[in-house]
């Protein structure tokens, strides 16, 4: 079982510019299965998105004044993002560490842990970035929304995936196996996924899950999305960024402690 | 002489429990020294803590003229790892493997796949350029793990065990790429439990047992001081019998292992006249040799 990290492991990150190269290791890899990895990352929100808006769609009335499947699609491009850096941050990030011993032959090189957890939590942010591209891509395909103030929406994935990533890394960082994943899923994602507006307006929840669903990562991130695809600015969106930005940070502290205490021993 | 590894002192426990206690070692330039010790002995930590990654409790590392591990990532610029388990990247063909690790290093992509064809030369693998590492054999993808610990043409090529798990082939393949490159220039740390493995390659040894360096010298050196020159086995159904009336009294030293008698002896001679004409026993006579000081100084004991 994990270790609790020592007061050393949590010394401030050192970074050396040759990160880079480990984030590009993933690219490469990814390069060879780009086709089947879009689709599959596609495939999912895409028909929870068509599915539930035109068919749970045509039975409600508008929602917060936009179609349902407008207001949905908003909920999934977060969505999207989350579940793709989550699991590229889960399960990729496992097999690199723990079965094919990536990690480990990376180590031997001139870069240390620190450089490795970086450019995964870059890496899963990078590409959980495309995900929430390629529904975008649908909404404008669809018609579903034209303003430009949705092109805002694509650094903002790659805040909201990296936010993602670094939380993921920690369940990662304590995790014996890949069995392990699922009460992530079960106990952290799905809950969260339901209760942070992705579905339905949080303001269909008792008030006190509301107060649940206003400090998790998720609401924030829809918080921003939600408005740029109906063509509006955020009402408060510094607050959102920072809020996501702090939960990023601190679960990369987190997550590279508790690894050190994992691999670094 | 250039020192390229420094250890003094080095001390680790996990838990509580010493698993390096107090190894000092120098490595100059252009040898190869080996570590030589049953599982468990320690080898394998003190590679980790060479590389910095593992903090010692105690104790001096300088690698490549850097403490480490404050400064162990810049000193493994200098640095070539084979490590015990294949760490190839599976997603990758041969070519891209080099390629990639040599970025880690810094190195521009131009300049590696320059050095790519002699690498693959120097492991045999050249037909092999675009293969899958899937594709690979066990002796094939070792050799390959040594092209990567060459490909930023290090100094100093850490070595762990690097042909536990290959077929005879295979090992003396290793062994005569590992020859060449101390040819070259290179030095070499590696850590083994093969005897003839460390007696080839290694111009000087040290046996570990329990996290202690119990001996260090050249093979010769260790035969020499540590163990009587002349070995004779003597196995068969009466060779208890014969080690408790007879081998016991005759040899300097001899000890008995299920059914076999070990005498080691400055003098074989009375051993060899009293054996004469023993049909039921056979007998083996044979200069001293590492494995005979190994066991002597690490014990029969498994070690798991």
């Amino acid at each position: 079982m994990a270790l609790l990290p020592r007061a050393k492991d949590w010394r401030p990150p050192r970074i050396s510019p040759r990160f880079v190269h480990v984030w590009r290791r993933n690219f490469l890899v990814w390069r060879k299965l780009a086709i089947a990895s879009l689709l599959g990352n596609l495939a999912d929100p895409m028909m929870y998105m068509l599915g539930l808006g035109l068919g749970l769609g045509a039975l409600l009335p508008e929602v917060n004044g936009t179609r349902y499947i407008v207001f949905l699609a908003a909920g999934t491009v977060a969505y999207s993002t989350m579940n793709s850096a989550t699991f590229e941050a889960l399960y990729s990030a496992f097999s690199r560490m723990q079965i094919q011993k990536t990690w480990e032959a990376i180590m031997n090189a001139p870069l240390d842990l620190d450089d490795v957890v970086l450019a995964e939590a870059l890496w899963a942010a990078s590409k959980s970035t495309l995900s929430g591209t390629a529904i975008l891509v649908i909404i404008w395909a669809l018609g579903l929304s034209h303003s430009p103030l949705t092109l805002w929406i694509i650094p903002l994935a790659f805040l909201i995936g990296l936010t993602f990533a670094c939380m993921a890394l920690v369940m990662n960082a304590v995790s014996p196996s890949y069995d392990f994943f699922l009460y992530y899923f079960t106990l952290i994602v799905t809950p969260m996924t339901l209760l942070c507006g992705v579905f339905f307006p949080i303001e269909q929840l008792p008030s006190a899950l509301q107060s649940v669903s206003r400090a998790l990562p998720l609401y924030h991130a829809i918080a921003l999305v939600r408005p740029l695809v109906a063509g509006r600015v955020p009402a408060t969106p510094v607050l959102h960024v920072v809020i996501l930005f702090v939960y990023a940070a601190a679960s990369f502290h987190i997550a590279l402690a508790l690894t050190r205490r994992r691999l670094l021993n | 002489m250039n020192v390229l590894l420094d250890i003094e002192g080095l001390l680790k426990s996990y838990g509580g429990n010493p698993v390096v206690r107090g190894i000092s070692l120098s490595l100059h330039a252009g040898a190869c020294y080996g570590l030589l010790g049953p599982n468990g002995a320690g080898k394998t930590t003190t590679l980790r803590l060479c590389l910095g990654l593992t903090e010692p409790d105690g104790g001096r590392i300088t690698l490549a003229g850097l403490p480490v591990p404050v400064a162990a990532r810049e000193a493994r610029l200098r640095l070539g790892v084979v490590p015990q388990m294949d760490s190839l990247d599976p997603d990758f063909t041969v070519t891209e493997n080099l390629i990639v690790y040599g970025r880690y290093f810094g190195l521009r992509d131009r300049d590696i796949r320059a050095r790519v064809p002699r690498l693959l030369e120097f492991a045999g693998l050249a037909s092999k350029a675009g293969e899958r590492i899937q594709s690979l054999s066990g002796g094939m993808k070792r050799r390959l793990s040594l092209a990567r610990a060459l490909v930023n043409d290090p100094d100093i090529v850490f070595l762990d065990e690097p042909t536990t798990g290959l077929d005879p082939q295979a090992r003396h393949l290793i062994w005569e790429r590992l020859k060449q490159l101390v040819a070259q220039g290179k030095t070499l740390l590696l850590t083994t439990h093969f005897m003839d493995e460390a007696e080839r390659l290694c111009d000087r040894l040290s046996v570990m047992d329990q996290g202690s360096i119990v001996a260090s010298g050249s093979p010769r050196e260790l035969i020499d001081q540590h163990i009587e020159p002349d070995v004779i086995e003597v196995y068969g159904d009466g060779a208890p019998a014969w080690h408790e009336t007879m081998g016991a009294r005759l040899a300097d030293r001899s000890e008995r292992v299920g059914e076999t008698v070990f005498c080691y002896t400055r003098d074989p001679r009375p051993v060899l006249a009293d054996l004469e004409g023993r049909r039921d026993l056979k007998v083996l006579h044979r200069p001293a040799n590492l494995e005979d000081v190994f066991l002597k100084l690490t014990g029969r004991d498994l070690r798991d």
